[in-house]
């Protein structure tokens, strides 16, 4: 589904603060699969991500989405970002937010509007349709960022630490509504975090990378009995191991990484 | 002691009490001045004061004079005509200089020169290529107010927050789309500062180009033909005419500052 192939990007090549973000980084990601992508700060996750979704042309490498080669943002992808405050239109209210990038389908207003609508159901917030942002708490709206997201109906959705801005309750929720919303669309997700127990509870597959310049340094498979359950999941054997091995990875202690 | 004391007496006062005392705060300061004119006039500290009673008079019959009507008529339509025509010039130009960075330096010197020359010192020139005076008036006023707006749409188009631009265009939004979905809804409260500023600016152009012309109409015309009527008289319609002036720019910009707290609420929350 993606597939990335000796991806690497360079700020500022040839400058005096040329920065290295990303060298050779290979990955694939299969259909359907939610991958967590950890790694220290300032490793280049962000980088990554930009350039999957277009934002950015790397210096190097290729990244294909759909068997398509990535040169600007692919058609089904969406982007929710850390920052909702930023990433929702402030000027908009929360069903105009989530209606608006279906602009870019071929869809009438009403159509729009219902999609808007099912979408915000779908995360808890039919009743915000007609507020502003700004009335809401900042859980809520990153729920409109993901009901925007969904609404869209992407076949692959980048989050860029979409939780690293609520306080810990809400993060949990949030974990969760992803885990349900998985369920009810069928779409790929791609989720960077630098939260380690987080990547681990809500990933099938958590990709750790190395400080920058990013390559893939762990790739382990997350075999937790489901439905995941905040307080079960983290007390099973299994997730104990692996938050630890994802753990010494992104510390940079050498384990044997299963491949 | 004393501050928690007047912590606790600010938390027991109410929203509208608290307005209400502002209001008289605003109110006496306008009394105390009136009455100190009115002392200066009738008492002769200044001889040629007419006293505040007497000025205030004037301005409520002028509001019957029909003369004086027409002029404001004409003084109004003229800064009416060139606001709209100002934004319609200045916010495509603010949009453009604000996202292409190649023009805005290769028009940079330019502007840092054009817009420090008073525009009133343009009116001879405004008066030989626009003619009748009316068009030399309307065409001063979109220069003059075009500035602000211009401005204020180039910084608040620099202003968009890079995270909203990049939402849109990760949903596959092009340049345009997101300049019309972006870029301007979220420079609007700038944009909308600069057409208050530019509002005020208008009445000071129109009436300069009247006054000069004289013949033109309008407010400016009005205060030339008040100002050589003879005596005390003459001074009466003047400080009328002045107050006249002030009325009107203080309502414009009262309706345009309501306007905005009311268009860009989402902006202060």
């Amino acid at each position: 589904m993606l597939e990335i192939d000796n991806l690497t990007h360079v700020y500022g090549p040839g400058s005096a603060n040329e920065h290295r973000a990303i060298d050779g980084l290979k990955l694939s990601v299969a259909e359907g699969e939610l991958l967590c992508i950890v790694g220290p700060s300032g490793c280049g996750k962000s980088t990554l991500l930009r350039s999957i979704a277009g934002l950015i042309t790397p210096t190097g490498g290729e990244i294909r989405v759909d068997g398509k080669l990535v040169r600007q943002t692919p058609d089904n992808l969406a982007v929710v970002f850390q920052d909702y405050s930023r990433s929702l239109f402030p000027w908009m209210s929360v069903a105009d937010n989530v209606a608006l990038p279906l602009r870019r389908r071929d869809m009438d207003k009403r159509a729009r509007r219902e999609a808007a609508q099912e979408a915000l159901e779908s995360v808890g917030l039919l009743g915000a349709a007609e507020k502003y942002p700004f009335q809401l708490s900042g859980g809520m709206q990153q729920r409109v960022a993901i009901a925007r997201a969904l609404a869209y109906r992407p076949s692959l959705m980048l989050m860029d630490e979409p939780f690293g801005s609520v306080d810990a309750q809400t993060r949990e929720d949030l974990e969760d509504l992803v885990l349900k919303v998985r369920g009810h669309h069928r779409m790929t997700i791609v989720l960077i975090t630098h939260d380690i127990d987080e990547s681990v509870y809500v990933g099938d597959r958590v990709v750790v990378l190395s400080k920058a310049p990013a390559h893939v340094v762990g790739d382990l498979r997350v075999d937790l009995p489901g439905p995941r359950d905040q307080i079960t999941t983290r007390e099973h054997p299994d997730f104990v191991r692996l938050r630890g091995e994802v753990g010494r990875l992104v510390r940079g202690v050498d384990v044997a990484a299963p491949a | 002691m004393t501050s928690t004391a007047t912590l606790a007496g600010r938390g027991r006062t109410s929203p509208s009490r608290a307005r209400l005392a502002k209001y008289l705060r605003h109110a006496t300061g306008v009394a105390v001045f009136l009455l100190a004119w009115e002392l200066a006039g009738r008492t002769g500290l200044i001889s040629w004061l007419p006293s505040a009673s007497t000025s205030l008079a004037r301005v409520a019959q002028l509001a019957a004079d029909p003369a004086f009507l027409a002029d404001l008529a004409s003084t109004l339509t003229a800064a009416a005509v060139g606001l709209p025509l100002a934004v319609l010039v200045a916010v495509p130009v603010g949009l453009l200089l604000g996202t292409v960075p190649v023009v805005e330096e290769m028009t940079r010197a330019i502007v840092e020169f054009l817009r420090p020359i008073p525009s009133v010192a343009l009116i001879p020139l405004a008066l030989f290529f626009f003619q009748p005076e009316i068009n030399a008036k309307v065409a001063l006023i979109v220069y003059a107010a075009s500035w602000p707006i211009l401005i204020n749409t180039l910084y608040g188009v620099r202003d968009v927050d890079p995270v909203a631009t990049e939402t849109l265009r990760s949903f596959g939004f092009g340049s345009g789309a997101v300049i019309w979905r972006v870029s301007l809804p979220s420079a609007a409260p700038f944009i909308f500062t600069g057409v208050r500023l530019a509002a005020s600016i208008t009445l000071i152009l129109a009436i300069s180009v009247e006054y000069v012309v004289g013949g033109a109409g309008g407010i400016g015309a009005f205060l030339i033909q008040a100002s050589t009527g003879i005596g005390a008289d003459a001074m009466v319609d003047v400080i009328a005419t002045l107050v006249w002036a002030g009325l009107v720019g203080l309502a414009v910009n009262t309706l345009l500052l309501r306007a905005e707290r009311r268009l860009f609420r989402w902006r202060h929350a």
